[in-house]
């Protein structure tokens, strides 16, 4: 999986990690992917609903040692 | 998603400042035009020269949450101030001061902080909300 940018979010409250995400994934090219990862338990709703609400595609969710992990596709 | 969300701020202790600007910041991620119109306290927090001074926290904190919230901004929680302008940088968030309270506190537009994009009346405020949520803090 080619992983355009890396976002580390650990350690920041809502509404940061998606705050954060919105500003790194338009700087990734269409359909490009980028990485971002969040302590916040909060994160795993809010990334669904961020991506199914901006277009933008959650292509993989998941979380091991207090850490969530998402990467997500730029529309 | 474009609707628009309109956060009418009245309340200016930091905590109910720092909930706003989360709102706001949430709904600009989402792509939504965001329109907050500050009136009394939430305007009075925005003077420039103290917009980042200690607002206090409402009264129901009490100790133990003015101790929660404090070790929140040691650990880097961003300030309200710098959630707003991340929120700006990100989407549509439009700052509007509210043209009574800025009569009542004796404010002008050059007394507030950059990111107050203008003063307007009630009636602009409900026509640039339109169909849109409004949420009162």
């Amino acid at each position: 999986m080619d992983i355009k940018l890396k976002v580390d979010a650990s350690g920041l409250s809502c509404p940061l990690p998606i705050l954060k995400a919105s500003q790194a994934i338009k700087t990734v090219g269409s359909g490009e992917l980028i990485e971002v990862v969040a302590t916040d338990p909060g994160s795993v709703k809010d990334f669904a609903a961020w991506a199914g609400s901006t277009g933008n595609a959650l292509v993989e969710s998941d979380s091991a040692n207090g850490k969530y992990r998402f990467v997500l596709r730029h529309k | 998603m474009d609707e628009t969300i309109s956060i009418v701020l009245f309340s200016g202790t930091d905590d109910k400042l720092t909930a706003a600007a989360t709102l706001a910041a949430g709904a600009a991620a989402l792509g939504r035009p965001v329109k907050i119109f500050l009136q009394y306290w939430a305007l009075d927090a925005f003077r420039a020269d103290r917009v980042t001074a200690d607002h206090g926290l409402a009264p129901e904190a009490r100790e133990a949450g003015k101790a929660a919230v404090d070790a929140a901004a040691k650990a880097g929680q961003a300030h309200w101030l710098e959630t707003l302008r991340m929120a700006k940088e990100l989407g549509d968030v439009d700052i509007q001061a509210c043209s009574a309270s800025m009569d009542i506190l004796k404010i002008k537009h050059a007394d507030l902080d950059p990111i107050v994009d203008g003063v307007e009346g009630v009636a602009a405020f409900y026509i640039n909300a339109g169909e849109g949520q409004i949420i009162f803090i």
